[in-house]
């Protein structure tokens, strides 16, 4: 008897691992068209990004408006199917540009949120802080919302990747304007820092620029600290430069610190010609910080008229062009009590590149196959006035920038065509001779 | 023998304590846990610190965020010259330099009393975070310092993590630094404290030189800023001065006013206090669905409500309110049976 019941049951479990392993093959061979959980932060219908973003404190003004725009373009690519049927979701904290914050912060959305990738984490400050804990947990670290050249690292930072043109290549195209346009007018600096890689790399670049050229320049440059003590001291730096007779700033700094500066400027009858990095010029932010009262009365918006910049986006106010109609009208629908402002438009032009990874990296994609998507697939549309630089040796994104003028009432007029340079001291600069990109017509990044 | 010494008794006590919460750290804590946990160790440390200093031997500190600083910019530049420099190293350097600035400190603030001592420790506060920008050379200007994450030592295995190594070294440091302020309080030198607190002129006629009592305590209290700041920049990762603002000082007086003045006990649960609030109405304000400003600024509201509602119900700190179901374990670990250090502040809860 014995033997016959064990046999039996030899059978059963023979016939129980038989199933089983049909059944596995029968998921393996449906797998190719299945979503799975296929890495932390995906499941069959979601994705879930990580971001440390300023939503109060000193880099606030303006930049505080960024994740939210990215989100409203998640939102909008959600609305639409999601990617691959997986909805995104995006998680963003507040460090209030505090590094001590984002290193806690980005321990939080790595381990307990656990989220598939870090997007569009705001700061040079900020993200150092955090570049080697992400790359050593191989956290993919995608379009970092600065333009530090420290993210084009591959051989160290294999997960990290740049998104805006980097502040050499920036500073480089607007030192040429002045060496083209200011030969005879002394130069001075006005620069986050000291030892703040969003300063010294500007300075870096504008000087790359200067460099022999015969130009006067005052070799120290004014520093100001991101903090609100450091606001208390951009009158005292502004007014050294003047004491200088410095005719011509050059601005490495974040919008309230360029509001503070131009309005000391002006109120100390001093009217140096303003030439600011990107970052730190969006004309409906400063005009927003100016006429609101947030440096302790209401100024006019007029104070910024005449600045000089640069944009490696279309320009926010032409509205014939389809990226900005686009943007519009999903703000409109997905975050009306926005303003349609440059921080907007970055937010939801870094989303569509972020779609466009995610897409890339596959129907069930991992933190592997997102960062070689973004190495390998050499997309030749997107948002900016020049393609993305992304290869497996180049995590720049953007490497062209257009000279823009700001107007009395915040209008933008391009200055010359789109430009394109490296980070290299001697790399030239030349004209962009491509055509910009039309988005598709569906809003969303194709496959 | 176990009843006769106090040494003993806490000796057994912190070792159980110790393998109770390595095992803990190991075994139940996921890697954000531990990770949160190592803030409360760090915090419990210059807490434990500010307590001797100011709910034991009676002296205001508002400084004491910038004695973390001195501890973490120790070990954040020297690691910056020698990258291969073992932890324990560093640790002793940084409560040997803080150590040394809280001395000087403690000169400085023997000849002061009250308001004066609160105003000099707060212009060390404020002045200090400002020293790197303008030494940037050294102490790498308003971006810091980056400093490498301890790795656990091979033996332990491939998946004992950096999260829970560094629990561990932070809890260890913890628990050693609980068991010598705890001995210390309890005997001749804590007596001494207490007794300059409560009177000067008694104690002065007790024999008792209180100018060198003062700074005895403001360099055993330094030395823990010191060890929690060398820990912080572990913890982090990067030094840089926004680490170190007024608000973190200002935190570490907040944890041990609401933990319960002059209990080391206190001193852990105001900690604990002060690491999870955030964490736990963080995640609560993001479940409201609040427009951005408000659900930003929720988090911070919530901190105010438990400090005035902390205070108003636990006038003697929440390790004070719980004293009766604590006492077993307060009377090993500190004198907190004693009324608190503000005369003002009423034994029982009024009303």
């Amino acid at each position: 008897m014995r033997p016959e019941i064990s046999r039996s049951r030899t059978w059963a479990v023979a016939a129980v691992g038989g199933a089983a392993a049909l059944l596995t093959a029968a998921c393996g061979s449906s797998s190719s068209n299945a979503n799975t959980a296929s890495a932390p932060g995906v499941t069959s219908t979601t994705v879930t990004i990580g971001s440390t973003q300023p939503l109060t404190g000193p880099a606030a003004p303006g930049y505080s408006e960024i994740a939210p725009a990215a989100n409203a373009y998640f939102k909008y690519v959600n609305a639409h199917g999601g990617v691959f049927g997986r909805k995104i979701t995006y998680t963003y904290l507040d460090d209030q540009y505090n590094p001590t914050s984002t290193t806690s912060q980005t321990r939080q959305l790595v381990l307990q949120d656990k989220v598939f990738a870090m997007f569009q984490a705001l700061g040079t400050p900020t993200h150092l802080a955090v570049v080697n804990y992400l790359n050593s947990e191989k956290v993919p670290d995608l379009f970092v919302a600065s333009g530090c050249n420290c993210w084009n690292n591959p051989s160290q930072y294999p997960q990290t990747f740049g998104w805006q043109p980097n502040y050499t290549i920036e500073g480089k195209i607007l030192g040429q304007y002045i060496v083209q346009n200011f030969a005879s007018k002394k130069v001075g600096f006005f620069l986050q820092g000291p030892n703040d890689e969003f300063g010294t790399d500007g300075f870096q670049g504008v000087n790359d620029a200067l460099q022999g050229k015969g130009l006067n320049v005052l070799s120290t440059p004014a520093y100001y600290t991101p903090t609100a003590a450091g606001a208390q001291a951009v009158g005292a730096a502004i007014a050294s430069l003047q004491a200088q007779g410095v005719q011509v700033i050059v601005s490495f700094s974040v919008p309230l610190f360029t509001a503070i500066a131009e309005a000391s400027a002006a109120g100390l009858n001093y009217h140096p010609q303003f030439v600011v990095s990107n970052v730190g010029s969006d004309p409906p932010t400063l005009s927003a910080i100016l006429t609101g009262g947030a440096l302790g009365k209401k100024l006019p918006a007029g104070l910024i008229a005449g600045t000089i910049s640069d944009t490696y986006l279309p320009l926010l106010t032409d509205a014939a062009n389809p990226w900005v109609t686009l943007f519009q009208s999903i703000k409109a629908t997905y975050a009306s009590s926005l303003p349609w402002d440059g921080n907007v438009e970055y937010g939801m032009a870094e989303a569509f590149t972020f779609v466009q990874a995610l897409k890339a990296a596959g129907q069930n994609p991992t933190r592997a196959s997102i960062v070689a998507a973004v190495q390998n697939s050499h997309w030749t549309d997107g948002p900016g006035l020049t393609p993305y630089a992304y290869s497996s040796s180049d995590h720049n994104g953007f490497t062209g920038v257009q000279m823009v003028t700001v107007g009395l009432t915040g209008s933008l007029t391009t200055l010359g065509p789109v430009q394109t340079t490296d980070d290299t001291p001697t790399g030239a600069i030349a004209a962009f001779t491509g055509t910009a990109s039309a988005p598709p017509t569906s809003g969303i990044p194709s496959d | 023998m176990l009843r006769g010494s106090t040494l003993v008794r806490h000796g057994l006590v912190f070792l159980g304590l110790t393998v109770v919460l390595l095992l803990l750290t190991s075994f139940v804590f996921d890697a954000y846990t531990n990770y949160n946990v190592t803030e409360v160790a760090i915090l419990a440390i210059s807490a434990a610190g500010l307590t001797v200093l100011t709910g034991i031997n009676g002296q205001v500190s508002l400084g004491h965020g910038a004695l973390m600083m001195i501890g973490a910019y120790t070990t954040s530049v020297l690691l910056t010259w020698h990258p291969d420099l073992p932890l324990i190293l560093m640790l002793v350097a940084s409560i040997a330099t803080t150590g040394i600035a809280g001395a000087i400190v403690g000169i400085a603030g023997a000849r002061l009393r009250g308001p004066y001592l609160a105003g000099a420790t707060l212009a060390l506060a404020v002045a200090l975070p400002q020293v790197p920008s303008h030494f940037a050379s050294i102490f790498g200007g308003n971006q810091g310092l980056s400093v490498p994450t301890p790795t656990p030592p091979p033996f332990l295995g491939a998946n004992f993590t950096q999260e829970e190594w560094l629990a561990w070294i932070a809890l260890a440091a913890g628990v050693i630094t609980f068991f010598v302020l705890a001995n210390l309080v309890r005997g001749a030198t804590g007596r001494r404290f207490r007794m300059v607190r409560d009177n000067e002129v008694a104690a002065r006629l007790a024999g008792v030189d209180v100018a060198r009592t003062q700074i005895l305590a403001y360099v055993i209290s330094a030395a823990c800023a010191g060890l929690a700041g060398s820990l912080f920049a572990y913890w982090v990762t990067r030094t840089s001065p926004s680490g170190f603002t007024l608000n973190l000082s200002l935190s570490l007086l907040t944890a041990i006013v609401i933990g319960g003045l002059g209990s080391l006990v206190g001193a852990v649960v105001g900690s604990f206090i002060l690491v999870y609030l955030p964490v736990w109405t963080g995640g609560f304000a993001s479940s409201l669905n609040l427009s951005s400003n408000v659900a930003n600024n929720v988090p911070l509201a919530i901190y105010g409500i438990v400090l005035i509602v902390a205070i108003l119900v636990f006038p003697r700190g929440i390790a004070g309110g719980f004293a009766s179901i604590l006492r077993g374990a307060t009377r090993v670990l500190g004198p907190s049976r004693r009324s608190p250090a503000l005369p003002t502040a009423p034994e029982t809860p009024s009303q």
